[in-house]
C-alpha cells in the first residue's frame, strides 16, 4: 500500500477501532441505566459508611430522654426539632442510628467478601489448577461446607463463640463477618477452579511454560488477571446476601450488641411501635433496600458488561 | 461438481482450462421447474436493496442498494469477505434481519412475481419454509438442541402442508434417506448433539428441503465444517438442487466454492456488489481489482512450498457514513485520484458481466 | 442415571456425618448447658441431671452414644419437657414446616417463572417494567421486614389474615407469601434473562426461517431452552427456603420445627438442636440431587454416567 492510500484512508474511511476488555466493559456499563443507579447507591453507601460518624448530628447511643419525656413518653416523629428522622423510645437520634447502621453494612460487605476470598480463591485455585486428587478432595471439602444450612450455621457460630474475645471483638462484628464468610465461600471457591480449568489448557499457558515461567507466577500474572471478570460479579452479587444475612442476624438478636445498630436489630427495636411510630421501621428497611438494590444493579451491569460474548456485538 | 484436478484454476487475467464439465455452465440454464408452476420470468428479482442497522454508534449501512436476478432452477454465488453484506442480503430476502437494530430502508424484492417486502406477517410466514428455505452456517446452533431432529424437519412439513403426524414422519424418513443420513427411521428420535457436524448440517439442509421450496438461501453453509465433509455437503446441495429444480443463493467467502457450484456470481464488497459475471467468464476476465486479489489469495498447486500466503492487504471499511468514493481503494493497488472523489458504477463489462471500477473501464487505465 | 443417583444419595451420608461431628463439638463450645435456663438448680441436681443424661462423660464418648441413638432413629430425649422425647417435637412440627415449605415454592415457580418469561416478551414495555419492579421489591425486602410488613398491612389494619397459627387455610397465606418474596425475585429475573439470551440463539432464527410463527417459536423452542438455566438456580431456591423458614414460623407462631431454633440454641438443648440441623442439611443435600435430576431430564444434552 502507498503512504498516499496509507493517508487517504485514514482520511476518508474509518477503520475499526480495537479496544481493551477492561474499556470495552467500562463503556458497556456507562451506558446501561441501572447499572449507574446501582454505582451511585454503592458509592454512597461507602461514603456515608467511611464518614458517617463525622456527619452523624448525635452520637448512635446519645439519649435525649428530656425531649422524649416532653415528647409524650414515646419515640419522637420525623421533623421533630433537632431530630430529622426522629428518635426511638429512649430518644436516640434515627439518623445517627442509621449512620451507625451504615458503617456496620459497609464493613459487612467488604469484610466478608475479603474473607471469601482469603479462603475461597486459593482453594479454588489449588483445585483447579493441581486436579486430580487435590482437587477431589478440595471438592469433597466444599460440598460438606456447602451442605450446611448457612444461617443456622451461623446462628451455631455467633451464639458458640460470643464469649470469647473474639466475640467480643468490634462490638460482635468480627465474629459476624468471620461466620458469613466462612459458609460463604464456596461459590467463589468452585468459580475460581472452573476458571483454573479452563484457562488452563490454553495456548498462552503452553506458551508461558515453554519460555519457562514458573507455574506460581502462571496462576498469578496470567490465568487471575483473564479469569477475574466472572469472579468480580460473583463478588459483587454476593454482598447483597451478606448484607443479608448480617440484618437478618442482627433482627433476632445475634451478632452486633447493642448500643451498636444494626439495621436489622433497629427493626426489631422499632417493631413495637410500627403502629404508632412507623418510622422506626421504615428508615431502617428502605436503607436496607437501598443497600440490596445498589449492590444488585451494580453486580447486574457488570456482569452484562464483562461478559465476553457481547463483545464485538452491535 | 468434480472436486478433482479438472476442477479451474481460478488465475486471473490469463486464459484457463475449462473442463467438459463447466463449459456446460456458461450459460445460465433456463430449464423450467417440474409443473411449471412459474408466475415470472426470473424467481428472484433484487432491486436497489439497502439494509441499515441503527446502533447507538451510528447507521451501518450493510446492504447499499444492491440488485441482482436469480433465474428459477439456477444457482447464483455471492462471494466476499466477512462484514461485506452477503449475509444480511439473504436474511433481507426473506425478511428475518433483527429487527432492532436492522430495517431494509429502501428497494424491492420479488419473489416468484410477488413483492416481498410488501406483505404481511402471514404471508411472509407461507413464504418462509414453504417456497424459500435457508440453510445457516453453523449446525450446532442453529439446531434446537431440546427437541428430536425429527420434530425440527417435520416442524415446516406440518405447518405448511397440513400432513398428518404419521405422514410427516415418512416424508422425514425419506428427507433424510435423501440427505444421506443412514438408518433414517431409527434416528428421527435423536437429538442434534448426537450426530457429527456434517450429519447436522444434512440435517439442516433436510429441513430447508422439506416443503419442496423454489429457493434455498445457502449462508456459507460448509465454513463451520471439515475440509474433508465440505465438499460431500456441497455435492449434497448441488444434486439435490439439481433433482429438485430449485434456486440456490450460495453466501460464501470461498471463491473455489462458487466456481465448482455457481452458474453465475456475484462479488460484494463493502455492502455493494462490485462485480457479477457468469461463473467462467468471472474466473477467465476478471474487470475488478478485488476480484483479482480474491482469486490471486487462493492457494495454487504450483505454489512454492515456503512462499507467504498472498492476501489483499487492509481491512474493509467500517460502513457508517461511507464517502462516496471507491470503497476498496484504501486497499487498491491500481488506484488514482479519481477513485478517491467518485464511487463508480456497475458498469458492462461484456456479455452480462458488469463491474464496479474506473481503472477496468473502456476508457481507464488497466486494459 | 441410576448409578449416578446412587452415587449422589450415598455420597450424602458422610456428609451429614462430617456435618453432624462439626455441629456437635460447635455446639458443646457454646459454655453453659441445658439446666441454665431454668431456676437455678442447686450444684449437686445438676450433677445428677448431668449423670442422667450422659452430660458428664467426654466429648468423643457422648458423640458416639448419640450417633448411635441417631442412626437407630432415636433422636435423643429431649431437654426442654422431660416426658417427650425429640422425636415427639420433630414428629409434630415437621409436617407444617414441609407444607409451609412446599406452599412457598409451588408459589415461587408458579408466580416468578410467568413473570419472567412475561417481561422478557414484553421487553422494554410496560409488562417488563412491572415484572421488574416486582422483582426489585423482592430482592430488596429481607424476608422478615416483608413478613411485618404484610401483618400491619393485612392483618392488624385490612384484618384480612391472623396474625399468627396455623389452623386453616387463611393462617397460611400470609406465612408463605413472606417466605416466597425473595425467590419469587430470584427466580423471575432468572428467567427473564435466560428468555432474553434464548431470543438471540440461531436456532430461534431457524424455527422463524421455516415460516413459523410468533407464539409458537416461543411455546415449542424458547420456553424449554430457558428453563434449563433457571432449573440449576432452583437448588439454592430450595436451600433459601428450607433455611429461612424458621424465621417466617417464629415471627408467625406457625408450629413447626423451626421455631424451636433460636430456643434450641439458647437453653442448650443438645440433642433437638442435632436433630434440625442434620433434618435441614439432609433436605437440603437431597433436593439438590432431586435438582440435578430434574436438570437431566430437561436437558438431552445431559446424560450422567
Amino acid at each position: 500500500m502507498t503512504t498516499q492510500a496509507a493517508s487517504a484512508q485514514a482520511a476518508t474511511i474509518r477503520a475499526r477501532p480495537s479496544t481493551g476488555l477492561w474499556r470495552d466493559a467500562w463503556g458497556r456499563l456507562r451506558k446501561n441505566r441501572l447499572a449507574i443507579v446501582g454505582l451511585v447507591l454503592v458509592i454512597a453507601l461507602i461514603f456515608v459508611g467511611i464518614f458517617g460518624p463525622y456527619l452523624a448530628p448525635y452520637p448512635y447511643s446519645q439519649q435525649d430522654l428530656k425531649a422524649v419525656l416532653a415528647g409524650g413518653h414515646g419515640p419522637l416523629p420525623p421533623g421533630s426539632p433537632g431530630h430529622i428522622l426522629g428518635t426511638d423510645q429512649l430518644g436516640r437520634d434515627l439518623l445517627s442510628r442509621l449512620l451507625d447502621g451504615a458503617r456496620i453494612s459497609v464493613s459487612v460487605a467488604f469484610v466478608v467478601q475479603i474473607v471469601i476470598i482469603v479462603i475461597g480463591v486459593p482453594i479454588g485455585a489449588l483445585a483447579g489448577w493441581f486436579g486430580g486428587r487435590t482437587d477431589n478432595f478440595l471438592m469433597r471439602f466444599t460440598d460438606i461446607i456447602y451442605a450446611f444450612p448457612d444461617l443456622l450455621f451461623i446462628i451455631l457460630l455467633s451464639v458458640a463463640f460470643r464469649e470469647t474475645v473474639f466475640g467480643q471483638a468490634l462490638d460482635g462484628l468480627l465474629l459476624v463477618f468471620v461466620a458469613i464468610g466462612i459458609t460463604s465461600w464456596v461459590t467463589v471457591a468452585r468459580l475460581v477452579r472452573g476458571q483454573m480449568l479452563a484457562l488452563k489448557e490454553t495456548e498462552f499457558v503452553e506458551a508461558a511454560r515453554a519460555i519457562g515461567v514458573s507455574d506460581r507466577k502462571i496462576v498469578t500474572r496470567h490465568l487471575l488477571p483473564n479469569g477475574m471478570g466472572p469472579i468480580i460479579v460473583a463478588i459483587t452479587l454476593g454482598i447483597p446476601a451478606a448484607i443479608l444475612a448480617e440484618a437478618t442476624l442482627a433482627y433476632i438478636g445475634i451478632g452486633v450488641q447493642p448500643p451498636r445498630a444494626s439495621w436489622g436489630s433497629l427493626i426489631a427495636e422499632g417493631q413495637k411501635f410500627i403502629r404508632s411510630e412507623p418510622h422506626l421501621v421504615t428508615f431502617p428497611a428502605i436503607a436496607i433496600a437501598l443497600a440490596l438494590i445498589g449492590f444488585t444493579f451494580l453486580g447486574d451491569g457488570l456482569r452484562d458488561a464483562l461478559d465476553p460474548k457481547l463483545k464485538g456485538k452491535q | 461438481m468434480a472436486a478433482d484436478d479438472t476442477m479451474t484454476e481460478p488465475d486471473a487475467p490469463s486464459i484457463v482450462e475449462v473442463s467438459p464439465d463447466d463449459a456446460r455452465r456458461t450459460q445460465t440454464p433456463t430449464e423450467p421447474r417440474a409443473g411449471s408452476d412459474r408466475k415470472a420470468e426470473k424467481l428472484l428479482t433484487v432491486r436497489n436493496l439497502s439494509t441499515h442497522f441503527f446502533t447507538p454508534d451510528g447507521v451501518v449501512q450493510a446492504v447499499d442498494d444492491v440488485s441482482f436476478e436469480l433465474g428459477y432452477g439456477e444457482t447464483l454465488g455471492l462471494v466476499g469477505e466477512s462484514g461485506c453484506g452477503k449475509s444480511v442480503t439473504a436474511l433481507s430476502i426473506a425478511r428475518l434481519v433483527p429487527n432492532p437494530p436492522g430495517r431494509i430502508v429502501a428497494g424491492e424484492v420479488i419473489f416468484d412475481g410477488i413483492d416481498v417486502l410488501k406483505m404481511n406477517d402471514d404471508e411472509m410466514r407461507h413464504l418462509r419454509g414453504k417456497e424459500i428455505g435457508f440453510i445457516f452456517q453453523d449446525p450446532l446452533t442453529s439446531l434446537n438442541p431440546t427437541l428430536t431432529i425429527g420434530y425440527q424437519i417435520a416442524e415446516s412439513i406440518r405447518q405448511h402442508m397440513g400432513l398428518s403426524s404419521a405422514a410427516a414422519r415418512d416424508r422425514v424418513a425419506e428427507l433424510l434417506g435423501k440427505v444421506g443420513i443412514p438408518r433414517a427411521k431409527d434416528r428421527l428420535n435423536d437429538y442434534p448433539h448426537q450426530f457429527s457436524g456434517g450429519m447436522r448440517q444434512r440435517v439442516m439442509i433436510a429441513i430447508a428441503l422439506a416443503c419442496d421450496p423454489k429457493l434455498i438461501l445457502a449462508d456459507e453453509p460448509t465454513t463451520a465444517l471439515d475440509v474433508t465433509i465440505q465438499a460431500q455437503i456441497l455435492e449434497l446441495i448441488e444434486r439435490l438442487s439439481d433433482e429438485f429444480h430449485t434456486a440456490v443463493l450460495m453466501i460464501t467467502h470461498d471463491l473455489g466454492i462458487a466456481a465448482g457450484m455457481c452458474d453465475r456470481v456475484n462479488v460484494m464488497y463493502a455492502g455493494r456488489i462490485v462485480e457479477t459475471a457468469v461463473v467462467d467468464e468471472l474466473f477467465e476476465r476478471p474487470r475488478m481489482p478485488y476480484s483479482w486479489g480474491l482469486l490471486d489469495s487462493l492457494p495454487r498447486l504450483d505454489d512454492v512450498r515456503g512462499d507467504r500466503l498472498r492476501t489483499i492487504e487492509g481491512l474493509p471499511p467500517l460502513l457508517i457514513q461511507p464517502p462516496d468514493a471507491c470503497r476498496f481503494e484504501p486497499r487498491c493497488r491500481f488506484a488514482r485520484d479519481i477513485c478517491r472523489e467518485d464511487e463508480p458504477e456497475l458498469t458492462k463489462r461484456g456479455d452480462s458481466h458488469y463491474a464496479r471500477c474506473w481503472a477496468t473501464e473502456p476508457d481507464g487505465w488497466i486494459p | 442415571m441410576i448409578n449416578y443417583l446412587a452415587r449422589r444419595i450415598l455420597w450424602i451420608i458422610p456428609v451429614l456425618f462430617a456435618v453432624s461431628i462439626i455441629t456437635f463439638f460447635l455446639m458443646h463450645a457454646v459454655p453453659g448447658g441445658p439446666w441454665d435456663a431454668e431456676k437455678r438448680l442447686p450444684a449437686n441436681v445438676q450433677a445428677r441431671l448431668n449423670a442422667q443424661y450422659g452430660l458428664d462423660k467426654p466429648l468423643y464418648e457422648q458423640y458416639i452414644q448419640w450417633a448411635g441413638k441417631f442412626v437407630t432413629g432415636d433422636l435423643g430425649p429431649s431437654y426442654r419437657s422431660r416426658d417427650r422425647t425429640v422425636n415427639d417435637i420433630v414428629g409434630d412440627g415437621i409436617g407444617t414446616t414441609i407444607h409451609l415449605g412446599l406452599m412457598a415454592f409451588a408459589l415461587s415457580v408458579v408466580v416468578g417463572i410467568p413473570l419472567g418469561i412475561f417481561a422478557a416478551l414484553g421487553h422494554n414495555r410496560w409488562p417488563d417494567y412491572l415484572s421488574t419492579s416486582v422483582s426489585i421489591i423482592g430482592i430488596a425486602t429481607p424476608s422478615f421486614v416483608l413478613a411485618i410488613l404484610l401483618i400491619v398491612i393485612f392483618s392488624i389494619t385490612l384484618g384480612w389474615f391472623p396474625t399468627g397459627g396455623w389452623k386453616g387455610p387463611q393462617y397460611w397465606v400470609l406465612p408463605t407469601v413472606a417466605l416466597a418474596g425473595f425467590p419469587i425475585a430470584v427466580i423471575a429475573r432468572y428467567t427473564r434473562a435466560s428468555m432474553l439470551e434464548v431470543t438471540r440463539k440461531d436456532y430461534i432464527r431457524t424455527a422463524q426461517s421455516k415460516g413459523i410463527g410468533g407464539r409458537d417459536v416461543v411455546s415449542r423452542h424458547m420456553i424449554r431452552n430457558a428453563l434449563i438455566p433457571v432449573v440449576t438456580i432452583l437448588g439454592p431456591t430450595l436451600a433459601f427456603l428450607v433455611t429461612g423458614s424458621f424465621i417466617i414460623e417464629t415471627i408467625f407462631s406457625v408450629p413447626g420445627i423451626g421455631r424451636f431454633y433460636i430456643s434450641a440454641i439458647s437453653t442448650r438443648d443438645y440433642s433437638l438442636l442435632m436433630a434440625m440441623t442434620l433434618i435441614y442439611a439432609f433436605a437440603v443435600a437431597f433436593l439438590n440431587v432431586v435438582v440435578d435430576v430434574l436438570y437431566a431430564y430437561i436437558d438431552p444434552r445431559i446424560r450422567y454416567s
